[in-house]
């Protein structure tokens, strides 16, 4: 019965070309400029740590003496803090890191020196993070504690210095310093780079940068604290820095702090841990309060910084009720083409056709529509993608469909033209056979 | 008013479909309205006023870690002025649409914190350099400009926006006034007329994005790296790019940012790329929305006349011209858009007080409302006319041949 009802359909279909491409067009605009839109969101609003992510957390103390306990802390840790909760080694992974510019003396002369991002962490970094290595691997603790002169650095580097070699034990000049490379990573890119995510509140909303590319040279936290000593900058500060760029007692904000925490029931325990570290900095009296720490979840951070950028939500909201608007607009137009073959419908009837057999007739029409619509959407997808990988924007490379987007596409232009025919189609089933034959 | 009886009594034979028009242009009515509103605030955005003259301004930005200051904005500014084409050189330490080089919160009465200003500093000559304009108070005297070595001087004779001088003392006359920032502390006085700090609309100050202080800072110490360049619009291509070999050559130790060492009309058209998209986007969803919407009308106003055309015989055979079948098709799509535009204004609202809240638009222009109902009249018209000719077309004939 289906495929005489495909049969059906296709003629149906043939014999008005200009409403049936009306409504295939409607349709395929909709739905391209829907998955465009969703697609961009649906990647950037991802979990960057895929099975971990529920186990790493955000500590934060407030060391800011003009806040008090009912404000927020501040989205950063000060230098003092940071080390203590990273030495006292209470989670199963603890992690600082911070980031600043640093000035790349490329080996071979002729080449001018160029400024680029340095990340700096401890060694957790990459077994808490997930980090793929090609070649090499991460530094050790000791290197940590040594300060030893290492770095790894990622993929693109790699290619762009070495020609995608084997660089491990091969030297970069940062700055006034020799290091010596370990390890070199696989392409890796989280989205969004998370775990330097702060400030969202502060914004507007202006948050495409999240989505930025890992940093091309990664070096130990401390390690980097000597090379590029007075180029740190800070998130904020409560009073100007005695030296700007070298903050480590500066009342300063400036230092990330990761945690990872395997054992669930162990969650509360370290909130408690960050909570007495708190009070006991204000019994000591670096703290004016202790009231306001906080331990966000990974994605509860991300939550909280509003990473999404809001123009990316707003863009697809857009496409949303356009396609909705596109959908009204398909039932009229279906309406009008079902309903004109009232005759044909009476004489089907007459000739002992179910009304769910009618029913389903239109159905599959409505289907076929939108499955060619769902072709020509799938098109327009990939050109809206192609067209915002052209931007500059940071997450422009991000831009791609995947399978499950890919799938998307066919469910929902199906699923909205069946949900835009049905109302059309319990019309025409309706239709009363003896008025129609009357009329031929 | 006669005339609407019988479209309104055709009306209820069908429901539905009236139903269907009437919602798509509602839907269209609270898209249209919103989407043409964040329009306008984009365009807004986009024309910001920044305060110095762009079309002759360019910047170099050379990152120098561990140069005296002094002396590298002795070599580069002597490199600079030898360019030729090169009308004034200016150390400072940022230009609008550039990178933003401190913001501060500032307080009246070393407690309350106020605001977040953009703190400009330049060097002499920065403010010709710039095209700075004044419109009260007096310029700055050689004594202002004093050397700092942290981040600006501890005390400083500064002139603020006309904007940022209204958000700090509404009503009253600003020069002479005073705020501080943690232990530095600024007396104003100049009133500038306009000055964008480098990312306006960037998380702070205002929508319109113009708190911006202007400090007169001697070159050397903290202030070192930025320089501003002004020349003749028709050579400043030209101008940047000799500049920028010679601030290489003059200072080959630092490294050269090319990102940032452009003209400041390069720096805007990046800075707003992404706001144009979203212009476009919008208006693409406009476009798009309007010729849906038309070809929604045309499709069931098709539809409706061919159904109707014995009926439309038959009114011709009684004795219905030409002009009253049309008329009739015009006034019936009038009607069904009225009660469209009148759902539609309710959603409007609606929408306009989700994107309120989510968004940061501010409320709606009522006058918005009668703007896009008049368009949306207007493309009814416009998209009924060939189906409701069509219909004025059918031939008396229609009715006597079956019956």
């Amino acid at each position: 019965m289906f495929g005489y009802y495909l049969d059906l359909a296709l003629r149906s279909l043939g014999r008005n070309k200009v409403l049936t491409a009306l409504m295939v067009l409607a349709i395929a605009v909709g739905i391209g400029a829907s998955m465009t839109t969703l697609t961009v969101v649906h990647l950037l609003s991802g979990d960057p740590l895929p099975g971990r992510s529920q186990a790493i957390f955000y500590p934060q103390v407030d060391a800011d003496p003009k806040n008090k306990d009912s404000s927020e802390p501040l989205d950063m840790l000060d230098y003092r803090s940071a080390l203590d909760l990273w030495s006292a080694k209470r989670a199963d992974r603890q992690v600082m890191l911070v980031q600043s510019q640093v000035r790349l003396n490329t080996a071979d002369a002729g080449k001018p020196a160029v400024m680029m991002p340095m990340l700096s962490a401890t060694a957790d970094f990459f077994s808490m993070f997930n980090v793929p290595f090609r070649y090499g691997g991460p530094w050790s603790e000791q290197d940590d504690a040594s300060r030893a002169r290492v770095a790894v650095i990622t993929d693109d580097l790699n290619q762009k210095l070495f020609a995608g070699e084997n660089s491990v034990g091969r030297v970069l000049r940062l700055r006034n310093s020799d290091v010596r490379i370990v390890g070199v990573l696989k392409p890796w890119r989280p989205s969004p780079q998370f775990y330097a995510v702060r400030g969202g509140r502060f914004a507007a909303g202006d948050t495409s940068d999240f989505y930025a590319k890992p940093e091309d040279v990664i070096t130990p936290f401390f390690t980097g604290l000597d090379v590029n000593d007075g180029n740190f900058q800070q998130f904020t500060c409560w009073q100007m820095p005695p030296h700007p760029g070298h903050l480590q007692d500066s009342p300063c904000v400036w230092v990330a702090f990761w945690v990872q925490i395997n054992d669930a029931n162990r969650v509360a325990a370290y909130r408690r841990f960050v909570a007495d570290y708190a009070a006991q900095q204000q019994a000591i009296g670096r703290f004016t309060h202790s009231g306001n720490t906080r331990m966000r979840s990974l994605m509860g951070w991300l939550d909280f910084n509003g990473v999404l950028p809001s123009n990316v939500r707003l863009q697809a909201w857009l496409a949303v009720a356009f396609l909705a608007i596109c959908l009204v607009n398909m039932i009229g137009l279906l309406l009008a083409k079902f309903l004109r073959r009232s005759g044909e419908i009476g004489l089907r009837r007459a000739l002992g056709a179910s009304r769910a057999a009618v029913f389903a007739q239109y159905m599959v029409e409505s289907g076929l529509i939108g499955l060619i619509g769902g072709v020509c959407g799938w098109l327009l997808t990939m050109a809206g993608l192609w067209f915002i990988r052209q931007q500059p924007v940071a997450y422009a490379d991000l831009a791609r469909l995947d399978v499950p987007m890919f799938l998307l596409t066919f469910v929902a232009a199906i699923g909205a033209s069946l949900l835009a025919g049905a109302l059309p189609a319990v019309r025409a089933c309706r239709v009363v056979p003896a008025w129609q034959l009357k009329s031929l | 008013m006669t005339q609407f009886a019988p479209i309104l009594s055709a009306l209820r034979r069908h429901r539905l479909a009236t139903a269907l028009i009437a919602l798509e242009i509602a839907l269209a009515c609270a898209v249209l309205c919103n989407a043409c509103f964040l329009i306008v605030g984009q365009l807004r955005a986009l024309h910001i006023e920044s305060g110095v003259t762009e079309s002759s301004l360019a910047v170099i930005n050379l990152g120098c870690d561990g140069c005296k200051g002094a002396d590298l904005n002795a070599r580069v500014t002597t490199a600079l002025r030898a360019v030729p084409g090169v009308q004034s050189v200016a150390v400072v330490n940022a230009v609008p649409f550039a990178q933003p080089a401190g913001y501060a919160g500032i307080n009246l009465d070393h407690e309350h914190f106020i605001a977040v200003p953009h703190f400009y500093a330049g060097g002499p000559g920065a403010v010709e350099t710039l095209g700075l304009q004044l419109v009260a108070g007096r310029a700055f005297q050689p004594e202002d400009f004093q050397t700092a070595e942290l981040w600006l001087p501890q005390n400083a004779s500064v002139w603020i926006t006309r904007a940022f001088a209204e958000r700090l003392w509404p009503g009253q006359d600003p020069l002479g006034k005073e705020f501080f920032s943690d232990q530095y502390h600024f007396r104003v006085v100049g009133v500038m007329a306009h000055l964008a700090p480098p990312d306006p609309g960037g998380g702070h100050g205002d929508s319109a994005g113009e708190w911006s202080v202007f400090v007169p800072v001697n070159p050397g110490g903290s202030l070192n790296g930025v320089y501003a360049l002004r020349a003749n619009p028709a050579d400043l291509a030209r101008v940047l790019r000799e500049a920028r070999a010679a601030a290489q050559k003059a200072a080959p130790e630092a490294v050269l940012d090319l990102q940032q060492s452009r003209t400041v009309p390069e720096l805007r058209t990046d800075f707003f790329r992404q706001t144009r998209i979203m212009v476009g986007t919008l208006a693409g969803v406009i476009v798009a929305l309007l010729l849906v919407t038309a070809l929604g009308i045309v499709g069931l106003a098709s539809f409706w006349v061919q159904q109707r055309r014995k009926q439309i015989g038959i009114r011709r055979a009684i004795g219905a011209t030409r002009g009253d079948i049309l008329h009739y098709f015009q006034a019936e799509n009038f009607l069904i858009v009225t009660v469209g535009i009148a759902i539609g204004m309710v959603l409007t609202f609606a929408l306009n007080l989700v994107l309120m809240k989510f968004y940061e638009v501010p409320r709606l222009p009522v006058y918005y409302l009668p703007v896009g109902a008049l368009v949306l009249w207007g493309l009814g018209q416009l998209a009924v006319l060939a189906p409701a000719l069509r219909a004025s077309q059918v031939p008396p004939m229609v009715a006597a041949r079956s019956v």
